[in-house]
C-alpha cells in the first residue's frame, strides 16, 4: 500500500545490502530494556550453566576472565529497527565455556537468565561452532551497564534481546520455552534476516 | 516479573491498513495524528504501535510510536509525533501527512510497559520530551474510571511552549487533588534537569508508589530510575521504555 507523498531516505547500495528488511542505520546506540540498569557487583557475580534446576558449573567473575577469549566484528540488528555496523565484542565463546564445565550440551534448546528477571531462549544450535559468545567487551573496554556490562550474551545473527544483557547463566531446557518478549509477543527464533519480529511473522 | 503487569497473552501482530482523520500541531516541533484503524478497539495505555510507510518504488520504512489516547470506543486513536530534523518518518508526519492518506500499523506492542486501573497505584510517571506520550496514555485512562487512584507525572521538557499537552496536563492538576505535575524546564531561564529535590516533591505529594514508568532517551530514563531508586522506590517497581539514544 503506497503512502502518497512518502519518498524515503534510500541508502547507499553498499548498505542497503548489508541492512535487513525494515532496518535502518544508527552510529548511535539506542537502548531497550525493561526497567533500570540491575546493580551487579564483580565481587559476588557469577555465571552458571544449568540443566533444568541443577547447576553444572558456577564460574566467578575471576574464573571467568581466565578462560579463552574470542573476539567478533561485525553487524548487530534491534527488533525497534536500528542496526549498527562494524561492532567489536570479546567474551568467552559458548564452545569454550562448554569445554571448560566438561561437557557436550544436554539439550537442544536454553534460556538465558539475567540479573533483572529477564530471560529470553535461544537454540542450542544458534550458539555452537563460534556462533556466539558471554561478551565482557565492547570496543575494546569493559561492557557499560547501560549495555549490559559486567557480561551479556552475544548472539549477533539474532535481533538483539536474545542477547541477554547483564546474563548470570544458562539454563538448558528439554523444549524451547518462551522467555520474558517471547511471552509477550515476540517471535521465539527471531532471524532479522527474515523479519521475524513478531509472533506469526 | 508477570506479577508486576497483567500477563500478555501471545498474540499475531498483523499490518492493518488506517486512515488519517486528523492532524493538527500540537507544539513547535509535534504534531498529533488521529488515526481510524481496528487496532483503536483493543489497547492498553502505555503501549506502542509500529507504523509503517511505503514509498512508489516499494521502498518501506517502520517506526515506533506509542498511543497518546485512551480507548474511548471511537474507532480511533491519537498518536503524537516530533518531527526530527531529516526524520525519515517523523518528517513526513510533521510536514507530508494530511487528512485522508493511509498509513499501515500493526500492534497494540509492549505488554510490559502499560497500565490499566485494575494494576492499581500510586502511579509515579517520569516522561523527557516526547516520552511523556504513553504516560499521557495513562492518565487520560486514569481519568475514565480511575481517579481514585493517586498520581504524580515528572516531566522534563526544553521549554514550556514544548510541552506536549501542557493545558491538558495543568488544568488535570489543578481540578483534581489525586494528580499532582512537576515540570522541570531544562532550557529556560529558572528551569533545571530533573532532580532529587524535585523527585522528592513528587514523592511527598504522592506517597510510595506502587507503580513506577519512565519513558524518554536513555540519558532522561537513567537519570530518572538514579533518582527514583535513590529515594527508597524498589528497582522492580519501575518500568522504562527508552526513545532512541
Ligand atoms: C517503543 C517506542 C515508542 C516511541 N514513541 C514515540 C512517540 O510517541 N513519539 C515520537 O515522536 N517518537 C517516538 N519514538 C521514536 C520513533 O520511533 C522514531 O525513532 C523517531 O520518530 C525518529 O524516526 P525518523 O524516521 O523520523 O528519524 P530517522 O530518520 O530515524 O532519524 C533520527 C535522527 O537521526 C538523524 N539521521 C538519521 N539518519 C541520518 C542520515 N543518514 N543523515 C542525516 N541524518 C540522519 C535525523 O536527522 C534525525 O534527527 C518511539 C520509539 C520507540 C522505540
Amino acid at each position: 500500500m503506497v503512502t502518497r507523498g512518502f519518498v524515503g531516505r534510500r541508502q547507499p547500495p553498499e548498505t542497503g545490502a548489508r541492512l535487513p528488511p525494515g532496518q535502518y542505520l544508527t552510529d548511535d546506540f539506542p537502548i531497550l530494556q525493561i526497567g533500570p540498569n540491575p546493580a551487579v557487583d564483580l565481587a559476588t557475580w557469577r555465571f552458571t550453566l544449568r540443566e533444568g534446576s541443577r547447576p553444572i558449573k558456577t564460574w566467578s567473575w575471576a574464573e571467568f576472565e581466565a578462560l579463552p577469549r574470542t573476539t567478533w566484528t561485525g553487524d548487530i540488528h534491534c527488533v525497534t529497527k536500528w542496526s549498527k555496523f562494524d561492532t567489536t565484542w570479546e567474551g568467552v565463546s559458548f564452545d569454550d565455556l562448554l569445554a571448560d564445565a566438561g561437557i557436550a550440551a544436554p539439550t537442544n534448546f536454553l534460556v538465558a537468565e539475567s540479573y533483572d528477571d529477564y530471560s529470553t531462549n535461544v537454540p542450542v544450535a544458534d550458539l555452537v561452532g563460534g556462533r556466539a559468545l558471554v561478551a565482557t567487551r565492547y570496543a575494546g573496554q569493559p561492557i557499560h551497564p547501560d549495555h549490559g556490562g559486567p557480561a551479556r550474551l552475544f548472539v549477533p545473527h539474532l535481533y538483539f534481546w536474545k542477547s541477554a544483557k547483564w546474563v548470570k547463566g544458562l539454563r538448558f531446557t528439554n523444549v524451547d520455552t518462551a522467555g520474558f518478549w517471547e511471552l509477550r509477543g515476540y517471535h521465539m527464533y527471531g532471524d532479522p534476516w527474515r523479519e521475524q519480529r513478531y509472533i506469526g511473522d | 516479573m508477570s506479577s508486576a503487569t497483567s500477563v500478555i497473552e501471545p498474540v499475531v501482530f498483523r499490518w492493518h491498513r488506517a486512515e488519517i482523520v486528523a492532524i493538527a500541531p500540537v507544539t513547535p516541533h509535534v504534531t498529533s495524528v488521529r488515526l481510524r484503524c481496528g487496532l483503536a478497539a483493543a489497547y492498553r495505555a502505555g503501549q506502542h504501535v509500529d507504523v509503517r510507510l511505503t514509498a512508489e518504488d516499494g521502498y518501506q520504512a517502520q517506526r515506533s510510536y506509542s498511543i497518546a489516547s485512551a480507548q474511548d470506543g471511537s474507532g480511533t486513536f491519537e498518536l503524537m509525533i516530533e518531527g526530527l530534523p531529516d526524520g525519515e518518518v517523523s518528517g513526513w508526519f510533521s510536514q507530508a501527512a494530511a487528512v485522508g492518506d493511509h498509513v499501515e500499523l500493526r500492534g497494540p506492542i509492549g505488554g510490559s510497559f502499560s497500565w490499566d486501573g485494575p494494576d492499581g497505584g500510586p502511579l509515579l510517571l517520569g516522561g523527557g520530551g516526547s516520552g511523556v506520550v504513553p504516560l499521557l496514555a495513562m492518565l487520560r485512562r486514569r481519568a475514565q474510571g480511575w481517579r481514585q487512584i493517586p498520581a504524580a507525572l515528572i516531566y522534563s521538557v526544553r521549554t514550556r511552549a514544548e510541552a506536549i499537552a501542557l493545558a491538558e496536563l495543568e488544568s488535570l492538576a489543578a481540578a483534581d487533588p489525586n494528580v499532582s505535575l512537576h515540570l522541570a524546564t531544562t532550557r529556560e531561564a529558572g528551569g533545571r534537569r530533573i532532580d532529587a529535590a524535585l523527585v522528592g516533591d513528587a514523592l511527598a505529594r504522592l506517597g510510595p508508589p506502587g507503580k513506577v514508568f519512565l519513558c524518554g532517551s536513555n540519558r532522561f530514563v537513567a537519570a530518572a530510575s538514579d533518582l527514583i531508586m535513590a529515594a527508597g522506590v524498589a528497582p522492580g517497581l519501575i518500568r522504562t521504555e527508552r526513545f532512541g539514544a
